[in-house]
């Protein structure tokens, strides 16, 4: 089930600095294969896990993961079925390996073997995401989807979160409504909640992050190729942890390109969740 | 040979059994396999203050608008096309629902088998850390009486039984026994329900001699046993505009139909509900098809 991000932000599109930004000057990769191929490295090293991708990009880069890094991660068709193939985006696999109704979900986030990337309508500095309500719960001036599994996923297996348009609405320096649990949170809870709390990365359309900054917050990791660091710290209401060297976001390869563009998305969806950005000249 | 007794019934003799302030633990999940004509006979009832327990669809916003839902027990609200149901927004925004309980969708699972068990509660990690204790403060935690490897005893939360005075549900095919199968590719929790409840009515597409349950789908998927079942229902595209997979799928262009009056002014709201909601069911039903008669002609 796809989230769904608060209201309607503009993206400030032109960068800062004199830097040029020449989108995938080596490969011509987009901003959302970029961000594809990051989803992907975020699944990398997870091993024989379910791979839960909430929306278009997460699942493709679950996809790309097990066509490239990851051939072992078990996928399932976002309904009730395991995949034993990687059919393109909504497609319907041919081969089936498993069975996992809802019933079934909430078992394999008890077991743990399950990594879960999920939208975020609000992130915090902290790592706490929302997406149940903009405002004051008892009378929200937003009322969003609800907060799902959010409160299980995080206290249970590991949790990503994506956000196709990165601005300051999300995120913020505290979130309204605490869904997803992060690790300082999650530490103070107790032992129980701690115990198997995993926040992994939060990938946006600006830049890779994960919650392991000063005092467990959110840190910069990488910047895409053509965004710069004070791009995502504009971008961003908190006080974001940005270390010396912030290094750029790995452009996929050719064989990634074309597992994206010819296999997996060749309908390209994955530009309608993030719009090629203008290239300054 | 003895056989057991028949519990046929209708949508309206169902509702009937109803009283204000029940709580009614709706099966389904989401946009899918909702018992509708069970909800829709709801709408045409006089009852009011109910609580309302379900992973929520347009059953939350039909009853919501109509004013029919004093609490709402829920982990989330959607149409899946339409991530969120306009007519649950606008009752949140507006605060016509007074008292809601938003819990992770995983606690909810694990309250309906603490019901279903006879139990208070039931221990899990969900909820732990997060708003759902916050915005619940009546839902405690408790101490593992046992350590864990690095010798801390666990406090985990207490999820509470979502003890139901009745559940209502939709289902392929059933007996008039109350034996009921579904042939989707998701039992969701409907036997949950059942059993969480003082007494459980089953809508299904067909009714069907108790041969039939299994001549040509496996016994794992009757899902439903007759001891845990008071009424029967044959209400055949009961569960429109949700999936009721095989049998149909989303009506997508109602929904979004649906979504569009929920969505915009009183006034569309009004013709909307003039035009589907103010007969009974065949006259629903009636004019659903007419509602695609005019889409196709105009397409």
């Amino acid at each position: 089930m796809s989230e769904v991000s608060a209201g309607s932000t503009t993206e400030g599109a032109s960068t800062t600095g004199g830097a040029s930004t020449t989108e995938g000057a080596s490969t011509g990769a987009s901003r959302a294969e970029v961000c594809a191929a990051a989803i992907a490295d975020a699944f990398k090293d997870d091993g024989e896990i379910f791979a839960s991708p909430m929306g278009t990009l997460p699942m493709l880069g679950v996809r790309l993961a097990k066509l490239t890094s990851n051939p072992d991660l078990v996928i399932s068709d976002g309904e009730s079925l395991f995949l034993a193939g990687v059919p393109p985006l909504f497609a319907k696999g041919d081969v089936v390996e498993g069975w996992i109704p809802f019933r079934r979900v909430f078992d394999v986030v008890a077991y743990g073997k399950r990594h879960v990337m999920m939208g975020a309508t609000q992130v915090d500095r902290h790592g706490n995401q929302n997406i149940s309500a903009i405002g004051d719960f008892a009378r929200p001036q937003r009322q969003l989807l609800g907060s799902r599994g959010a409160p299980g996923n995080t206290v249970n297996n590991r949790t990503s979160y994506w956000v196709p348009r990165h601005t300051t609405r999300v995120f913020v320096e505290q979130v309204d409504v605490v869904s997803g649990v992060g690790p300082k949170r999650a530490r103070e809870a107790g032992p129980a909640a701690a115990k198997y709390n995993d926040i992994h990365r939060i990938v946006s359309n600006l830049g890779v992050f994960d919650v392991r900054g000063p005092d467990d917050t959110v840190r910069l990791l990488s910047v895409h190729p053509g965004v710069s660091v004070d791009e995502v710290v504009e971008s961003t209401g908190f006080d974001l942890a940005v270390e010396a060297d912030v290094p750029t976001t790995r452009e996929p390869t050719e064989s990634e390109l074309m597992i994206v563009r010819n296999v997996l998305d060749p309908r390209n969806l994955r530009d309608r969740e993030v719009p090629p950005v203008e290239v300054a000249r | 040979m003895s056989k057991p007794r028949t519990k046929q019934m209708t949508v309206d003799e169902v509702v009937a059994e109803l009283s204000d302030g029940m709580t009614i633990g709706i099966g389904g999940w989401g946009p899918r396999r909702k018992p509708m004509a069970l909800v829709r006979a709801i709408l045409r009832s006089d009852l009011t203050d109910l609580t309302v327990v379900t992973w929520g669809g347009a059953d939350v916003g039909l009853l919501a608008r109509a004013g029919k839902i004093r609490k709402l027990v829920y982990a989330f609200v959607s149409l899946d096309s339409v991530p969120l149901e306009p007519n649950f927004q606008r009752a949140r925004q507006n605060g016509t629902i007074p008292e809601v309980v938003e819990l992770d969708e995983g606690m909810f699972q694990t309250g309906l088998y603490a019901a279903a068990q006879r139990l208070p509660f039931l221990p899990m990690r969900a909820g732990l850390g997060s708003d759902v204790l916050v915005n619940n403060p009546w839902i405690r935690t408790v101490a593992s009486p046992y350590a864990d490897e690095n010798g801390d005893f666990e406090e985990l939360t207490a999820v509470p039984a979502l003890k139901l005075d009745v559940a209502l549900v939709h289902l392929n095919r059933a007996d008039a026994h109350g034996n009921a199968t579904y042939l989707g590719p998701d039992p969701y929790f409907d036997d949950l329900f059942v059993q969480a409840a003082d007494r459980a009515f089953v809508s299904c597409e067909q009714i069907v001699d108790t041969a039939g349950l299994t001549v040509d789908t496996p016994v794992q998927r009757l899902l439903v046993s007759r001891m845990s079942v008071t009424g029967v229902v044959e209400t055949p595209r009961g569960a429109h505009f949700t999936t009721c997979t095989p049998d149909y799928e989303r009506d997508e262009k109602f929904q979004k139909a649906y979504a569009a009056a929920a969505g915009g002014s009183d006034e569309d709201w009004a013709a909307f509900e003039e035009r589907f909601l103010s007969g009974d069911e065949a006259a629903y039903q009636a004019a659903v098809a007419a509602f695609h008669a005019e889409q196709e002609a105009t397409a």
